[in-house]
C-alpha cells in the first residue's frame, strides 16, 4: 500500500513537472539541475533553489524599495539587480520569471516608472507562484522518498 | 570520470573529502570560479565536480588574484601549491569585471598560460570578439550546461597530455572559436580575423545577423541561443 504511495507520489510530480514545463514557467535548465543531484549530492536542486529564493526575496525588497521613491527612482540600479535577477533565474531554469525581468529591465532602461511598476507587480506575481510550485514539488519528493523508504527498507 | 580508474572504489564518500586538504591529486584538474552570484558559483561547482574536477570558487575578481597570488596589495603569501588548470569567471561582476580578470591574468607571466573561460548571460557580439581577442579561450552564454563542462575538460585533458598546445590560451586547432556568423570572408581564425561587428552597441542581447555561413550550427535571434559553443572536432 506504501509503494503504492510512493509511485502514485512520483507520477504526481511528473505531472506537476510537465506542467510547469507546458506553462513556460520552467525551462531545460531545470532539468540540467535534476541531472547534477546524485548520491553525493542527494538534496541539490533543492538547495540551489533554496539558495535562489533567499536571493531573488532580497532582489525584490530592493527593487520594491527603489520604485517606492516618487521622485527619483535609480534605474540604474534596478537594471543591476535585474541582471542578477535574470541570470539566477535562468541558471535554475525559471523561464516565464527570467521573462518578465528582461521587460522589467527594458521599462528601467527607458525611466519608465509606471512600466516599472507594473512590471513589479508581474515579477512578484511570477515569483510567488514558482515559489510556492516548486515547494509543492519538495514536499512530493519529501514523501516519495519516505514512502518509498518504509516499503523497501532494504533498498536504502 | 577518468580519475576512477586510479582510485579504489569508496561508496559513499565524496571523492573530494579525500584529497581537500591532503597532497593533490596531479590527475584531477583544477579549476578556479569565479562569479559574484551564489546560484550560479553553486551550480558551476557542482557541475565541475561532478565532471571530476576539483574546484575552487570565489565570489569576485579580487578574490581570485589574491588566490593566485596576483594581488597587488596583499604581499604574495605563496598559494597552496595547487596548480589551477583553468579559470572559469563570470562578465558581469561588481568591482571587477571578468574582462579585467582576464587581462591581468594574460598580462602575467607565471599565469597566462592558463586557459580562461568567460560566462556570460549576455549574448553580445562586440563583447565576445572582445574576450576571444584578449585570451579568453571561450565565451559562453549562461546558463552553463554539463556538456559545457565536459568539452573543456575534453579540451584541457588533451592539453595537459599534450596532445594538444595550449598556445598562449589560445584554442589553435580551434577552427569557429564562436558559434557565430563569420563575417569576414575567410573561415580561418575567426577569433582574430576582423570581422565588422554590427550595431550591437546595446546592452541587451541582441539578436544575431542570420547570415548563412560555412557553419553548420544554425544561429537564431532568440535571447536563449548559445552562441558561443564551439566544436572540439581534433582528437588526440
Amino acid at each position: 500500500m506504501l509503494g503504492f504511495g510512493a509511485d502514485r507520489l512520483r507520477a504526481d510530480m511528473n505531472r506537476l513537472l510537465a506542467l510547469l514545463f507546458h506553462q513556460g514557467v520552467l525551462d531545460e535548465q531545470f532539468l540540467q539541475l535534476q541531472q547534477l543531484q546524485d548520491e553525493t549530492s542527494p538534496n541539490f536542486v533543492s538547495e540551489v533553489v533554496n539558495i535562489y529564493f533567499h536571493e531573488s526575496e532580497k532582489l525584490l525588497r530592493n527593487l520594491r524599495g527603489l520604485l517606492s521613491d516618487r521622485e527619483l527612482s535609480d534605474y540604474k540600479k534596478m537594471g543591476i539587480h535585474l541582471n542578477q535577477f535574470m541570470g539566477s533565474s535562468s541558471s535554475i531554469g525559471a523561464k516565464r520569471v527570467r521573462n518578465v525581468c528582461v521587460a522589467f529591465r527594458a521599462a528601467s532602461e527607458q525611466n519608465n516608472r509606471v512600466g516599472c511598476l507594473r512590471a513589479l507587480e508581474m515579477l512578484e506575481h511570477e515569483y510567488c507562484y514558482l515559489k510556492n510550485r516548486l515547494h509543492e514539488l519538495f514536499q512530493m519528493e519529501q514523501q516519495r522518498v519516505m514512502a518509498a523508504g518504509v516499503r523497501y527498507p532494504m533498498q536504502n | 570520470m577518468a580519475s576512477n580508474d586510479v582510485l579504489p572504489q569508496v561508496s559513499g564518500f565524496k571523492k573530494d573529502e579525500f584529497f581537500d586538504h591532503s597532497t593533490h591529486d596531479s590527475q584531477e584538474l583544477h579549476v578556479l570560479a569565479v562569479d559574484d552570484s551564489v546560484v550560479d558559483r553553486k551550480v558551476v561547482e557542482r557541475l565541475l565536480k561532478i565532471s571530476s574536477c576539483k574546484v575552487t570558487a570565489v565570489d569576485s575578481g579580487r578574490r581570485a588574484l589574491q588566490f593566485l597570488g596576483l594581488d597587488e596589495e596583499k604581499s604574495s603569501v605563496g598559494f597552496d601549491g595547487l596548480k589551477v588548470n583553468m579559470i572559469i569567471t563570470d562578465y558581469c561582476m561588481p568591482g571587477m569585471t571578468g574582462y579585467e580578470l582576464l587581462k591581468k591574468i594574460k598580462e602575467s607571466s607565471t599565469f597566462r598560460e592558463i586557459p580562461v573561460v568567460i560566462m556570460s548571460s549576455e549574448n553580445v557580439l562586440a563583447r565576445i570578439d572582445r574576450c576571444l581577442e584578449e585570451g579568453a579561450e571561450e565565451y559562453i552564454v549562461k546558463p552553463v550546461k554539463l556538456s559545457d563542462v565536459k568539452r573543456l575538460k575534453d579540451y584541457l585533458t588533451r592539453v595537459s597530455c599534450g596532445c594538444v598546445e595550449a598556445e598562449a590560451g589560445r584554442f589553435s586547432d580551434q577552427k569557429n572559436k564562436r558559434k557565430l556568423p563569420d563575417l569576414s570572408s575567410s573561415s580561418s581564425s575567426p577569433s582574430l580575423s576582423a570581422s565588422p561587428s554590427p550595431s550591437s552597441s546595446s546592452s541587451s542581447s541582441s539578436s544575431l545577423p542570420t547570415i548563412s555561413s560555412s557553419s553548420p550550427l544554425s544561429i537564431s535571434s532568440s535571447p536563449e541561443s548559445p552562441s558561443r559553443r564551439l566544436r572540439t572536432d581534433s582528437s588526440c
